[in-house]
């Protein structure tokens, strides 16, 4: 019989890495909580550096996923429990399937901004996410602020629950960023008289790629760069905001007022991603994501054997290394099932 | 007035909404590539006026990009032209068509 394989969590990671497992003649099921798959993408209209339609990407993962694979949507998984190297998992209808290996891609979770309470979201009308923008775009709508009007001036906040000890997440979420470039150049595609500023601490445009938007932003496209880190945004009486900044390069503070202002969500370990690691007593990085064998060569192997991740389950990452990932664990996977003497290295 | 012993400082913070940026748009303009400064500071540390006087050409530029008054003439005047902040840009911004283009529209302007 054909070793088999379970996949939690049918976002980027978890699809192509079911594609290739599937590929390689193994019983892949994959579970996903929601109604679709494809993770947050889904919410994503244009994709860095190039943007290129999300939905493109989507049509290719899927293409991907034939009519082997089991796909179980709207599943949660309630328990795991392991047996003679084989693992037994139960979901939320307590119905029980069994594999040979385990896949974790349960991924990320924005950041809930509310945490960086100065910036106003939830609580002033024109303090909205990346990923709030993101839906605007994709909803074809014209781009307006809450009181219905045309903003003239966007800023976008870096940074935002990433690299501040203050919330907990120390590390740098690598993609806001180049998306911050991204949606402040589409601002000025939709609504060529809209000014754009970024306000970041500094810009990673570590890439292929992305130190051309950067470029392209700042020449093509006009948008201002100003580094400094907001102390704080204030609601004046028609519903824009005062954001105040300590111009870094001028050596000054500096206000200014703007109409809507976007904060660039990070990243942190998902709920399901949580969960899993509890269930399964997996182990944690000091960053709260699944912790890897080795950093730099055993990237897809946990604590567990067996129990393997890919994706945003481990660090933040791009789509780009994402997909990377999900075919390197893909690859993983099958040395581990088929007991290639490669192998060995892990011990 | 009397002296009560106290002074009135004035506001450092820059005060965007309220600034004039007519300079900044005019260089824009005409040498687009002044987008692309990241303030490393290069031109500065190349610049031969800037080893003997206050000259520093970002420092300046970005002031200009805020619509900071600065006392631009004076300032420009330190410059000789020599070019080598140009040289150096790893952004490949003209600079010195920049200075060049600044003291035009001063003059125009006066």
């Amino acid at each position: 019989m054909n070793k088999s394989v379970i996949v939690i969590g049918g976002g980027i990671a978890g699809m192509e890495a079911s594609a290739y497992l599937s590929a390689m003649g193994f019983n892949v099921t994959l579970f996903e909580k929601d109604e679709k798959l494809g993770g947050h993408l889904l919410n994503w209209e244009r994709l860095f550096p190039t943007k290129r339609l999300g939905s493109e990407v989507l049509t290719f993962l899927k293409k991907g996923m034939d009519e082997k694979i089991n796909v179980h949507t709207k599943t949660n998984i309630t328990k795991i429990n392991a047996e003679n190297g084989k693992y037994f998992v139960t979901n939320h209808n307590d119905e029980i399937f069994e594999a040979d290996a385990l896949l974790i891609t349960t991924g990320y979770d924005l950041f809930d901004a509310r945490r960086k309470e100065e910036y106003g979201y939830g609580i002033y009308d024109n303090v909205i996410t990346s990923a709030e923008l993101e839906t605007m775009f994709l909803s074809g709508k014209p781009i307006v602020n809450k009181q219905g009007k045309v903003p003239k001036r966007i800023g976008f906040v870096h940074c935002v629950g990433s690299r501040d000890r203050k919330v907990g997440n120390v590390y740098c979420s690598k993609v806001c960023c180049v998306t911050a470039v991204k949606q402040a150049t589409e601002i000025r595609e939709h609504l060529p008289d809209c000014e754009t500023y970024c306000f970041y601490m500094d810009l990673r445009m570590y890439g292929a790629k992305f130190e051309e938007l950067y470029n392209e932003a700042q020449e093509k496209y006009g948008v201002t760069f100003i580094r400094g880190r907001l102390s704080e945004a204030n609601e004046t009486i028609d519903g824009s905001l005062l954001v105040k900044v300590e111009d870094t390069l001028v050596g000054r503070p500096l206000k200014m007022t703007v109409d809507l202002l976007v904060l660039m969500v990070g990243f942190e370990p998902s709920k399901g991603t949580k969960d899993i690691a509890k269930i399964l007593n997996l182990n944690t990085n000091s960053n709260g994501f699944i912790e890897v064998a080795d950093e730099h060569t055993l990237t897809n192997v946990t604590n567990l054997k067996g129990v393997f991740v890919a994706g945003t389950t481990t660090s933040p990452r791009t789509i780009t290394n994402t997909i990377n990932d999900a075919r390197a664990a893909a690859a993983e996977i099958a040395c581990y099932l088929n007991l290639y003497t490669i192998q060995s290295r892990n011990n | 007035m009397a002296d009560f012993g106290y002074i009135i400082q004035e506001d450092r913070q820059i005060n965007y909404d309220a600034n004039d940026r007519t300079l900044f748009y005019f260089l824009k303009r005409v040498e687009p590539s002044i987008s692309l400064c990241i303030g490393c500071g290069t031109c500065s540390a190349t610049c031969t006026a800037g080893q003997f006087t206050q000259f520093d050409l970002h420092k300046i530029m970005l002031y200009v990009r805020r619509g900071e008054k600065v006392h631009i003439a004076n300032e420009i005047k330190k410059c000789m032209l020599c070019g080598k902040c140009s040289l150096a840009c790893p952004k490949g911004i003209n600079t010195r068509n920049i200075i060049f283009q600044t003291r035009k529209f001063l003059h125009s302007n006066k």
